[in-house]
């Protein structure tokens, strides 16, 4: 019998995708009020890896898939389209003040600690920091290896997990022994909508609530920052007509 | 100029560890070193390692070159007489060929303690994604990913929510670990003098990760990521032929690298590996040319520091149009070709 994978998903609330983010008035902290906030898109990717390792290795193998997140209170909404997306159950750390990778890493090592969890699938960064930095530290943390920016998981025998990574100028694919992290990449999946119905079911799942000093930990942060800013725009330069004029321009500008 | 700014700027100029480290450092210089870790692949050393090296000596410390595998002596002696080495220090160890994070942290973790390491420097490319988290939490620091400048030992530059915002932040971790952003800094010159080569202490620590393969892709041109010209398609090239047909010969009038928008990556018409973007490679050449690319923020967070932007596309509305130095609105399948025939022409 396949070893069983027990799945915990981190994941994070941020400012939608398409949404061109500004800086507050004071130019202080990025503009939150009245924005489109969504699930971070990496992490709709983990979501979908697990329910279709579920998929394909039955019910028995992936008995459990535990969606976790860190942030406001408002992060219920994340955990709720993970749950209507099919996580079984969430976990919403609450914590208002922003919280660095490294706090993130140490909190989600406590709770797979916790919860006796041998897989997470973590999205490869959140597109508000873009750190990308998360599933290394928390390998880190664990001494589990990683294997990041995954475009394909296949579960072998034995408890072995074979990942292609991506990296510069192509893929590399490493195999590791479970209990493993691993971080999603763009094209590991397409992430299915969640049905009318399964928002509905998702309602009635549980969210379990813990604080981070509930494990011993604060939001205590390294670095310090001491300004924003939004970089000088860059000015278009107009149209031109005709390839002649693309090219005589180019000439002008120096680059050809 | 807002309150923040004032603040923070006075607050930079001031830092007393700023202060402290200029009037110490000839006494403490021995325990204030700069590790900068280098790529190789097929005994060479990989080029964005001399962007790392030229950020690695901005930090006004002795910089120690480090390398790991089975070619690394090979290599070293290259790395030697390069301009701001001091140092290097080698782990002339087949375990370390593949990169593997499991040992290879561990590995850079006794080194970092060992010299006394106070800056840990590399390139926010896939090696430097993998390692430096990893390695961070192992000494217990908060690192700082895709730094774009150094403004003093412990004050670094980075893009956040995809280049739209730009943060300065100060590092408060007894050590700082960076990632750099390679296009922000220059490539680091050859050197008259030559730094000694040393070898490093190995705790040979068992990688719980094995390498199985990898399919890079064969490339005859410049490095995406390096490239003085660099041309983008997207999805208006409608397929993987007809993206071949147009791009290939207008990069080869060029003599750019080929990149692509992340939707023509999806769709197939190019390699992953070629993707531009916040998730993506970030490039900044000299010349930008986008093909057939609307101009998605995610994209633009990849190619805007470019020097100059050049777009083609129908749709006169494009957001490409809005960065673009120059922006021909036409039909891409009569346009390139004539560009391209033109280019050639000129040569």
């Amino acid at each position: 019998m396949a070893t069983p994978l027990r799945i915990i998903v981190p994941v994070k609330r941020v400012i939608d995708y398409a949404v061109k983010p500004r800086l507050n008035s004071a130019k202080t902290a990025v503009e939150t009020a009245g924005v489109k906030m969504s699930m971070n898109p990496f992490d709709e990717l983990s979501i979908e890896e697990s329910l279709r390792l579920r998929a394909k290795l039955g019910q028995s193998t992936v008995p459990d898939i535990l969606a976790v997140s860190l942030g406001s209170a408002k992060s219920a909404d994340t955990l709720r389209t993970a749950m209507a997306m099919g996580a079984d159950r969430a976990l919403l750390i609450e914590e208002d003040s922003e919280i660095e990778p490294l706090v993130v890493a140490k909190a989600l090592g406590k709770v797979v600690e916790k919860e006796n969890c041998n897989l997470v699938i973590v999205g490869k960064q959140s597109i508000d920091d873009d750190a990308g930095q998360t599933g290394q530290m928390l390998a880190g943390i664990l001494g589990w290896p990683q294997a990041i920016q995954a475009s394909k998981v296949e579960v072998l025998d034995g408890g072995w997990v074979q990942v292609v990574k991506e990296v510069d100028g192509g893929t590399e694919t490493v195999k590791a022994k479970l209990p493993m992290v691993i971080t999603t990449d763009l094209r590991l999946n397409e992430p299915r909508y969640a049905s009318l119905t399964n928002i509905m079911k998702a309602k009635r799942k549980p969210i379990e609530k813990k604080k981070l000093s509930d494990f011993g930990l604060s939001a205590i942060k390294r670095l310090e920052t001491l300004k924003l800013a939004e970089p000088k725009p860059r000015q278009g330069g107009g149209k031109v007509d005709s390839v002649d004029g693309l090219l005589s321009r180019l000439k002008e500008l120096g680059a050809i | 100029m807002s309150y923040i700014c004032t603040f923070s700027r006075a607050g930079i100029r001031s830092s007393p560890s700023l202060l402290a480290g200029r009037r110490t450092f000839a006494s403490t210089s021995r325990l204030r070193n700069t590790l900068a870790i280098l790529e190789h692949k097929d005994g060479e050393l990989i080029s964005r390692s001399l962007n790392v090296l030229t950020a690695a000596s901005k930090l006004n410390k002795p910089v120690t070159a480090f390398l790991a595998g089975s070619a690394s002596k090979g290599v070293a002696s290259k790395v030697a007489s390069l301009s701001g080495v001091s140092k290097v220090l080698v782990a002339a160890n087949a375990a370390y060929d593949k990169n593997l994070p499991e040992n290879y942290a561990p590995l850079l973790q006794e080194n970092i303690k060992k010299e006394g390491i106070t800056h840990v420097v590399t390139s926010h490319s896939a090696f430097g994604k993998n390692m430096v988290p990893r390695l961070a939490a192992l000494l217990d620091v908060q690192p700082v990913s895709d730094v774009m400048g150094i403004e003093g030992e412990d004050v670094f530059v980075r893009p956040i929510y995809a280049g739209n915002i730009i943060a300065t932040v100060k590092s408060t971790d007894p050590i700082k670990i960076l990632t750099i952003r390679g296009t922000a800094f220059a490539p680091a010159a050859p050197n008259s003098s030559t730094a000694p080569i040393e070898e490093a202490v190995d705790p040979n620590t068992e990688a719980s990760a094995e390498w199985v393969a990898e399919n890079l892709a064969v490339n005859e041109r410049p490095d995406l990521s390096s490239a003085e010209r660099v041309v983008s398609g997207g999805r208006g090239l409608k397929d993987q032929a007809s993206f071949d047909k147009i791009m290939t010969p207008l990069a080869d009038a060029l003599g750019a690298a080929i990149g692509a928008s992340r939707a023509a990556v999806d769709a197939g018409y190019a390699d992953n590996s070629l993707q531009v973007g916040q998730t993506g490679k970030v490039v900044a050449p000299q010349l930008y040319l986008a093909v057939g690319i609307s101009g998605a923020i995610q994209h633009l967070a990849g190619m805007k520091d470019s020097k100059v932007i050049a777009a083609i596309n129908k749709d006169a509305d494009a957001p490409i149009f809005q960065v673009a130095d120059v922006g021909l609105v036409g039909d891409l399948f009569t346009v390139t070709p004539e560009l391209t025939e033109k280019l050639k022409s000129q040569k």
